[in-house]
């Protein structure tokens, strides 16, 4: 089954293209990674599934429905790069304040503050977190509402490597329990934790396909050398 | 719109401010400072003070919520956070009325500090019921609000949004009718004055500080509250679902 149809999705600021002509799909259930340089037009494209994008053309459809249509703003969940919480409540206020407006009932707090990891510094001023701290409050937020679909942009910057990996192994439970991830990163080591990759580059998708099929194609052993081997094929 | 939204976002907000006790402490301070250095700049003419200082109490609230209203609007909008509520299902309508709930209560006992030092230690003097005054100064919070959110969407920076208190607020006291009655200004002036919201506000006040008739009170009253939701709804075309 198709989570997320991306079909001619055109998107211009400022005049320029960042996306001319965008088409994928993602598969639901999976783990679909988003990689490419910054600039490449990933956050764009998560935004416009998202629905909080201006798009100029083409058509992106999420769970069946319209991208930013009004019920999927319950069966979505979003994570943006800068970590978006209040930064004078605590870690659980915030919370607390994101759960009344998914209508989450209040034990899901404890169950997103337990992924992420956060239970002992959930009475803290979010301002006195570190930047790891910041973001994993930002995903503990996504996570209130159970979504069905996950957009997450860059969640692991700036996390030390253990964290790193128990948030991958999160994010596979997730997807096992039949929600569907879109994750980006520009940390190619990751990229091997995902069922699907694309490969974003100055707004064209270069790759769509598993991490062993990409490393077969281009003779490449780490997904590094694959991507360069992609980008000079061009 | 749904209650629990709404009353979910007035309680967030207000928890915010209590975690900035020096804001708040300005907020509930600094007009009853204000109008106690008024009353002593105008010592030798209690005139002047009884005139002005009934409606001053109703104009300190509009001031204070628009440039409270216009830094945090923008903090929601530079920090995020606008843009995930605006992925969630929450209603542009639980946002306003959820600050104007949270800002209104701020508002209440800004007005009534205020109000409790000039009609107490002060001696102010007027024919109008005190309570009226704090009434249409909680009404003119909320006008500063809506005012506030609405430009807020013009600034990029705090130090833009700040501006826009000399910019934007300044103007309308100057002409409102507090420092000097309207209709001895300069014609264009007076022409001005019909159509900046304090005026109307200040109308409200002045009346119904000096006994006038409480039809003219609700004239006036009806009419800030028509331009506040003329302004909210302003202020709700700046937030935006889709973004560039």
């Amino acid at each position: 089954m198709v989570a997320v149809a991306v079909d001619r999705l055109r998107v211009v600021r400022g005049g320029k293209p960042v996306l001319p002509d965008m088409t994928f799909t993602v598969e639901s259930g999976t783990v679909t990674g988003m990689l490419g340089p910054s600039g490449s037009g990933k956050s764009t494209v998560m935004r416009a599934i998202v629905g909080v994008q201006r798009i100029a053309g083409g058509r992106v459809e999420v769970l069946g429905a319209e991208a930013g249509s009004p019920p999927l703003r319950r069966r979505v969940g979003y994570v943006t790069q800068a970590p978006s919480v209040y930064a004078d409540l605590t870690v659980r206020e915030n919370l607390a304040y994101f759960a009344k407006v998914l209508d989450a009932p209040p034990d899901r707090i404890d169950r997103a503050l337990d992924i992420v990891d956060l239970r002992a510094l959930e009475r803290r001023i979010a301002r006195s977190l570190s930047g790891g701290e910041l973001s994993r409050t930002s995903l503990a937020t996504a996570l209130l509402g159970e979504p069905e679909l996950l957009v997450l942009d860059e969640p692991t910057v700036g996390l030390d490597p253990v964290l790193r990996r128990d948030l991958w192994s999160t994010f596979r439970e997730l997807a096992s329990g039949g929600a569907t991830l879109l994750v980006s990163s520009h940390v190619m080591d990751e990229a091997d934790r995902c069922d699907r990759l694309l490969l974003l580059r100055e707004g064209h998708v270069l790759a769509d396909e598993t991490p062993a099929s990409l490393r077969e194609r281009t003779g490449c052993e780490s997904l590094d050398d694959a991507f360069l081997a992609l980008v000079e094929s061009r | 719109m749904t209650a629990r939204v709404t009353f979910a976002t007035a309680e967030r907000v207000l928890r915010q401010l209590r975690r900035d006790p020096r804001t708040l402490g300005l907020v509930f301070l600094v007009p009853p400072v204000l109008i106690t250095l008024f009353r002593y700049v105008f010592d030798s003419q209690p005139a002047v003070f009884d005139r002005i200082g009934g409606p001053m109490v109703g104009i300190f609230p509009f001031v204070s919520m628009f440039v409270v209203t216009s830094i945090a609007m923008l903090r929601e909008r530079t920090s995020g956070t606008l843009e995930r509520l605006m992925s969630m299902p929450l209603a542009k309508l639980d946002l306003l009325v959820g600050y104007g709930i949270a800002f209104a209560a701020v508002a209440a006992v800004q007005a009534s500090l205020t109000a409790a030092v000039a009609f107490g230690p002060l001696g102010l003097d007027v024919n109008g019921p005190a309570w009226l005054v704090v009434v249409l100064a909680i009404a003119n919070a909320v006008l500063g609000m809506a005012l506030g959110l609405f430009f807020s969407a013009f600034a990029r920076t705090e130090f833009q949004a700040v501006q826009f208190m000399p910019a934007v607020v300044l103007p309308q006291v100057l002409l409102c009718g507090l420092i000097q009655p309207r209709d001895q200004m300069g014609p264009v002036l007076h022409a001005i004055s019909y159509v900046l919201p304090l005026t109307w506000a200040y109308d409200a006040l002045d009346h119904a500080v000096h006994g006038g008739a409480s039809g003219e009170v609700a004239r006036d009253a009806a009419i800030v509250i028509g331009i506040t939701v003329a302004a909210l709804a302003l202020g709700a075309t700046t937030l935006r679902r889709r973004t560039a």
